[in-house]
């Protein structure tokens, strides 16, 4: 039989220093750049209005600018998306209420037609338009936090339920990193964020959790199993076991999103971007983060009963 | 021996219900036939597209509360979306959504349909017909100079444009000989000012010209509060959507009505588009016997008075009462075109909505696009697909192919929950599926690694397989648990996309559950049972 990764007995807990360096390099950085750079929110989140154009042949941008600032558009943002042909224009929500407020022709429609009238009627074709109320991007913002508060919660609970409240908040902790590190991702990618950017962060944080779940189930049994044993030799019995799945799993996943990366298409690819780099770094953190965690937490508030760790599994 | 065949008889039963779910079924839609559209059975897979898939209109409503506010949004709400679900039904649609989003939106979805504008003034339209005579006493006019009073006292007109066209003004002067001895009273009055310039009056009683170049300063103005206070008392002052031509200048009409309406459009019955020679589309419309009584009542009383046909406070046209008119009138489309008269007639027909609506968002999506689209998430998720079959092949050998089995069930149930929760098949939620494919497989690796486990740890086939089983079962369902809590989450709080996403992973979540640990268990055990002696197994 085929098998990677067999009987292994690396010492992983030994290695948790490389996760404070990597949480320093990439995660920190990030956290302070965040709130100062913001991120690049997509129509959904800040409102106004957004075309996507499929020229014949490319233009250029420059003479796209020109015309649609000398329909009174300045501020739009113009540029082009995979290939030369295809541009996209986005107009911010001030000129949008304005527009609706005065009862003319929406934003859409006057760059509709004043790329007609400077390209000519046969020129492009329009893909995809988007207008959306600042209203309803600020109330997407909070729906999408509050979201991920409530998924945190509930998982917390449900992790002290089958298992004990140690390895909830090691798993939540864990996750919650992942979540950073995604995050800060996007900021260095420069990911624009859409609603289905959004749905595929919460996907990882299903998936890291789910990494988490099964190196802890492992523990859960081990601890019943192996009564005497310490918990640092326990911990790192229970991921080396582990170890075929992890990689297993990672692997098939990782090539289905290179599927939806290569031939997705330029809506699936921020997602799939998103779901490559977190799922890497949800396998990542399951051995690197959650079991140190674990093994940290346990020496802080170390169960009661020292001589009888095995009653930390009782409840499972 | 006997467990394994009611297993099989199970397994068999829901992958006959599957395939029930899914296979093609008459159904009756509204379908395009030669431009119309036309209620006809048709065969299909009960799977819809989404929006992203086949190209088309999604709108998002909410209440417009900027002139008032309304106490109840939500039940005002319950009652547009009956108005605007009866009026697209009328505009033909194949299968549109009308659906409600929390309390204060309305989000409407419209597959195949390319004009944005036409589909918004379809379910936008407030379509409050009222009927009102125009003012024959001149009280505009008589106001004319407090007007411009107001305009000089209160610096409004710095905020617009205040310089002066000659030919406006050349008109303008037309109005100065009318009511230059209008007020004795001049204080907060001025004898020029932008009402003066532009107002001039028209052939009508009640009826005034502005030069379209006007048009933006006077309309600013008679919104403001100051001048609005200072209007006649008992009138109504409305724009009205036609405009004339005199030389090279184009002027706006503006009637003086008065407020109270003989008559509005909760009488009305039936409304139906109409082709005049000569006065191009129009719309007929007929009034139920209690409005017929009245209109023929007011319309007696008013013969040679004007009567200005207000849609959503525009004025339409304002004809002269000729004689009483009974319960059939018309409104002349002012030279716009059939269609015009065909979506006014649509409007009318089912009502007027009781709340003003504003669109919150707007999204088109291309035809072609949900072409590629299809192709895209087709072929990736093919691709996708392939790859885990390999894997598990390669590395698992026959037990692999048994997992391609379940996989194989999994694809199917999961499409036929989709199917029997009438769930829409959008883009997301292809990524959704393939997405819990992963989650499937991972359920096999768990098992699978354990078996080998066991198997290392020298116990026999049997023992292994029940024991890989068994003790992968917490981390599977843990793991299933978890990712449905997150899914559920997102189905909750998501729209649209979101939703899709959430909608088919939940599906793919419980799909994957029964493949893994009820569907590849009885397969090991159907091979146990066939190779009772078999020693090693291929995994």
């Amino acid at each position: 039989m085929l098998r990677i990764l067999h009987n292994t007995s690396w010492d992983f807990l030994k290695q948790w220093k490389l996760s404070v360096i990597t949480v320093a390099v990439f995660v920190i950085p990030a956290v302070i750049l965040i709130p100062i750079r913001g991120f690049n929110y997509s129509i959904e989140f800040t409102g106004g209005t957004q075309m996507e154009l499929t020229f014949r042949e490319a233009p250029a941008i420059a003479d796209v600018r020109a015309a649609i600032s000398g329909a009174g558009l300045g501020d739009a943002e113009i540029f082009t998306y995979g290939a030369p042909t295809e541009i996209v224009i986005r107009a911010q929500e001030s000129q949008q209420v304005a527009q609706l407020e005065a009862g003319a022709e929406t934003v859409s429609q006057q760059i509709e037609r004043t790329l007609r009238a400077r390209f000519g009627d046969a020129s492009f074709v329009i893909g995809r338009t988007a207008a959306v109320s600042p209203r309803v991007g600020g109330e997407l913002r909070s729906q999408a936090v509050i979201a991920t508060l409530i998924a945190f919660a509930l998982t917390l609970v449900y992790l002290a339920w089958r298992f004990e409240w140690r390895f909830g908040v090691a798993a939540v902790i864990a996750t919650i990193h992942d979540l950073a590190a995604t995050m800060a991702f996007m900021m260095y990618m420069d990911l624009e964020i859409s609603i289905f950017v959004v749905g595929a962060v919460l996907t990882v944080i299903g998936y890291s959790m789910n990494d988490t779940v099964v190196v802890f189930d492992r523990v859960r049994e081990n601890l019943k199993a192996h009564r005497k044993m310490p918990l640092y030799e326990l911990l790192n019995r229970s991921v080396n076991e582990t170890l075929p799945r992890t990689v297993m799993t990672g692997t098939t996943t990782l090539a289905t999103l290179l599927a939806l990366l290569i031939f997705g298409g330029s809506v699936i690819r921020p997602f799939a971007w998103v779901l490559l780099f977190g799922i890497l770094v949800g396998t990542f953190s399951s051995i690197y983060i959650a079991a140190p965690l674990l093994r940290w937490i346990e020496s802080k508030w170390p169960h009661r009963n020292e001589a009888a760790p095995q009653a930390r599994a009782a409840k499972a | 021996m006997q467990n394994v065949k009611s297993r099989l008889l199970v397994i068999a039963a829901l992958i006959a219900a599957s395939v029930w779910a899914l296979f093609p079924r008459q159904v009756v839609e509204r379908v395009k036939r030669d431009g119309v559209f036309v209620y006809d059975t048709v065969s299909r897979v009960p799977l819809k597209r989404g929006l992203d898939l086949q190209g088309g209109i999604q709108l998002t409503l909410e209440v417009d509360q900027s002139r008032q506010t309304i106490a109840d949004v939500s039940d005002a709400l319950d009652r547009a979306m009956k108005v605007v679900r009866t009026r697209i039904d009328e505009f033909g649609v194949a299968e549109p959504v009308v659906q409600k989003l929390g309390n204060d939106r309305i989000m409407v979805e419209l597959p195949g349909i390319e004009d944005p504008r036409r589909a918004e003034e379809v379910v936008q339209r407030a379509a409050f017909l009222r009927f009102q005579i125009t003012d024959e006493s001149q009280a505009l006019e008589r106001v004319v100079p407090r007007l411009d009073g107001i305009v000089k006292d209160k610096g409004l007109a710095k905020a617009t444009d205040t310089t002066s066209r000659p030919a406006a003004n050349a008109l303008g002067s037309l109005l100065q000989t009318v009511d230059s001895t209008a007020t004795a009273d001049t204080t907060g009055t001025s004898t020029d000012g932008p009402f003066r310039r532009a107002l001039v009056p028209g052939q009508l009683p009640g009826q005034y010209l502005v030069a379209s170049a006007d048009f933006g300063q006077i309309d600013a103005l008679l919104r403001t509060p100051e001048i609005q206070a200072a209007l006649p008392p008992g009138k109504d002052v409305r724009w009205g959507t036609d405009s004339l031509a005199s030389g090279t200048l184009v002027y706006r009409t503006l009637y003086v009505l008065e407020s109270r309406a003989i008559i509005d459009g909760t009488y009305l019955v039936d409304a139906k588009p109409n082709q005049d020679p000569l006065e191009g589309a129009k719309v007929d419309f007929v009034f139920n016997n209690e409005g017929g009584r009245r209109f023929r009542n007011e319309t007696a009383k008013h013969i040679g008075d004007n009567m200005a046909i207000v849609l959503d406070d525009k004025v339409m046209s304002a004809p002269v009462i000729q004689s009483a008119i009974g319960a059939r009138g018309q409104i002349t489309m002012g030279g716009r075109d059939l269609q015009a008269a065909q979506d006014l007639a649509l409007v009318l027909r089912a009502g007027a909505l009781p709340v003003p609506l504003k669109v919150a968002e707007a999204r088109t999506i291309g035809a072609s696009l949900g072409e590629d689209a299809i192709r895209q998430g087709l072929l990736s998720g093919a691709l996708g697909l392939a790859l885990v079959v390999l894997i598990m092949v390669v590395y698992y050998r026959f037990s692999g192919f048994l997992a391609i089995c379940g996989l194989a069930f999994y694809v199917l149930v999961t499409l036929a929950i989709l199917a029997g929760f009438d769930a829409t098949l959008t883009l997301p939620g292809l990524a959704g599926f393939v997405l819990s494919i992963g989650m499937a497989v991972d359920a096999n690796f768990l098992i699978f690694e354990r078996i080998r486990e066991e198997l290392d740890a020298g116990r026999s086939l049997r023992m292994a397989i029940d024991d890989g089983f068994d003790h992968a079962w917490s981390a599977i369902v843990d793991t299933h648990v978890t990712t449905a809590l997150t899914a559920a989450i997102l189905y909750q709080f998501g729209t649209g996309p979101v939703r899709g996403f959430a909608v088919a992973l939940l599906a793919g979540i419980f799909a994957s559950l029964i493949s893994a640990i009820y569907v590849v268990r009885t397969l090991f055990l159907l091979w146990l049972s066939k190779n009772q002696t078999a020693k090693t197994l291929s995994i």
